[in-house]
């Protein structure tokens, strides 16, 4: 019965945000504000993050390859695809979900407590229109663009590893993988789960803070609460994405 | 002129309010008093539309809030203002935009205007020069004033404080309730304030309305809470020596 209220509200929630702004100009302002904090302020963990996962699939792919038919080439190729298609949409969203979610959750969890959202609410504003539509959008519009620098990132990550000469392939045998044709609807998969995660951390994030009960401890088990239910839900939506689209 | 008929609130089954009938005076200062825990904040909460009451309506100039629709309540919410108890400024912004907020949000000033109302209602609540300051760095008595500066920004109608006093020293708690009755009674301001502070009852007190468990037990003037026989408003107002002692005094 709880993951039923749960989701009745929280699909309330979202359908709350779908309504006409009071004033255009300051949503577009909060829009771009969230855009800065999530987007931009997330660009350095991204990349080292796929830097070093580009990295390790390199050599751990190298590893495997070495002593089969298989030419090396192929490590660009499958660090490529496996960044686009899975560990880049994915870690970033779980790492997303830790950083951002926590953010959101916290922040809004700590105006619930302090009655700020109140004060907004009496002033007229539709408080959950204004606080969680430009954090969603914010988000939605920006991952995608973090998944093409992670991807980008693990990529290099990938050259790093062929210069260090180490590893048993050259840069020019992972500049040939590199350069096989990407499928069109690699892409597609690898938009379709940034928008997808995107829209999962932030509004699952957004709901956890915004109904947050019980003062201090309340905020503390909110952003918890925001972390552990989309990571789950992020891992569930990427299994169903492959399953149905694969 | 606000009106409060039948008012009952519930949660889980458990009455706050049951039955609250008052009409608050128009333009001056009505105070609800009562112990912790009579249902004052939920009273106020409901009369701003933060709490659903389970029954009864609250009528502004005969305008019944409960039945209103959100558009409605959203027209009627720019004729309000309220004070909260901690303030609820917002942290991420200066005191100068915390107090354009509404404006910024609801009017279509242009960027002159809104700054001269703005540093016109910060002289009006002695804060010149604050502007800048972020509300973590400012003191209780200054995030009062901005919380007020905030709330009559828009020119209200309708003023509602939630404790002003609470956390302030007795000489910054005079400055407050003396700033909100000059307030209240240049800009013709019905205000409603809920506190326990009998200095407040005493000085800015136009009407009193006394809560004892959900329900008004008396109501008058903050002189005439000196001379009331209702036992439990008296238990309430001398329960502190200092009051006591006046009392006797008087008699």
């Amino acid at each position: 019965m709880n993951f039923f209220y749960h989701l009745g509200r929280y699909t309330k929630t979202l359908y709350s945000l779908f309504s006409r702004p009071e004033k255009a100009a300051m949503y577009w302002k909060e829009l771009f504000r969230q855009m800065n904090l999530i987007g931009v302020g997330s660009v350095g963990i991204i990349s080292i993050m796929t830097l070093f996962i580009g990295a390790v699939t390199s050599v751990q792919f190298a590893y495997q390859l070495q002593g089969n038919l298989i030419p090396m080439w192929y490590i660009g190729i499958i660090v490529r695809d496996s960044l686009m298609l899975e560990l880049a949409p994915t870690l970033s969203a779980l790492l997303l979900a830790g950083k951002v979610g926590s953010n959101i959750s916290s922040e809004l969890g700590t105006m619930r407590i302090s009655e700020q959202i109140d004060a907004m609410k009496i002033m007229g504003v539709n408080t959950t229109s204004y606080l969680i539509g430009p954090k969603v959008l914010a988000s939605v519009l920006v991952m995608p663009l973090l998944i093409i620098f992670g991807v980008a990132f693990g990529i290099v990550g990938g050259l790093l590893v062929a210069l260090g000469g180490t590893s048993g392939f050259t840069t020019t045998e992972f500049i040939r993988g590199l350069q096989d044709p990407i499928r069109d609807f690699d892409t597609i998969i690898m938009f379709i789960k940034s928008l997808s995660f995107a829209f999962i951390i932030t509004s699952i994030s957004a709901y956890q803070g915004f109904h947050t009960t019980g003062g201090v401890v309340g905020v503390g088990q909110a952003s918890t609460r925001a972390v552990v239910y989309s990571s789950i839900v992020v891992i569930i939506a990427d299994f169903l994405i492959a399953a149905l689209l694969l | 002129m606000i009106q409060v008929k039948d008012l009952y609130k519930s949660f889980n089954g458990n009455d706050v309010l049951k039955g609250i009938n008052i009409t608050m005076n128009e333009g001056k200062c009505n105070l609800v008093i009562g112990k912790s825990g009579a249902g004052k904040t939920v009273l106020i909460k409901c009369m701003v539309g933060l709490y659903e009451p389970t029954k009864g309506e609250i009528l502004y100039d005969n305008r019944d809030f409960v039945k209103m629709t959100d558009k409605e309540r959203k027209h009627l919410r720019m004729e309000m203002g309220m004070l909260f108890q901690g303030n609820a400024l917002f942290d991420s912004m200066t005191v100068e935009d915390n107090v354009r907020f509404p404006l910024d949000m609801f009017t279509s000033m242009t960027k002159k205007e809104k700054a001269a109302r703005v540093d016109e209602i910060l002289s009006r609540v002695n804060l010149k020069g604050a502007h800048k300051k972020f509300p973590s760095e400012i003191s209780g008595g200054m995030m009062k004033r901005v919380g007020i500066a905030r709330a009559i920004v828009q020119k209200p109608r309708y003023l509602f404080c939630d404790e002003p006093n609470s956390g302030l020293d007795p000489i910054t708690s005079i400055v407050i309730d003396e700033l909100i009755q000059e307030i209240t009674l240049d800009l013709n301001i019905t205000t409603v304030i809920n506190t326990h502070d009998m200095n407040s009852v005493m000085g800015i007190g136009d009407k009193v309305i006394y809560i004892h468990e959900g329900e008004v037990h008396w109501e008058g003037s903050g002189k005439e809470v000196m001379t009331s026989k209702e036992t439990e408003l008296n238990n309430f107002v001398f329960a502190s020596k200092f009051w006591k002692s006046i009392k006797e005094d008087q008699k």
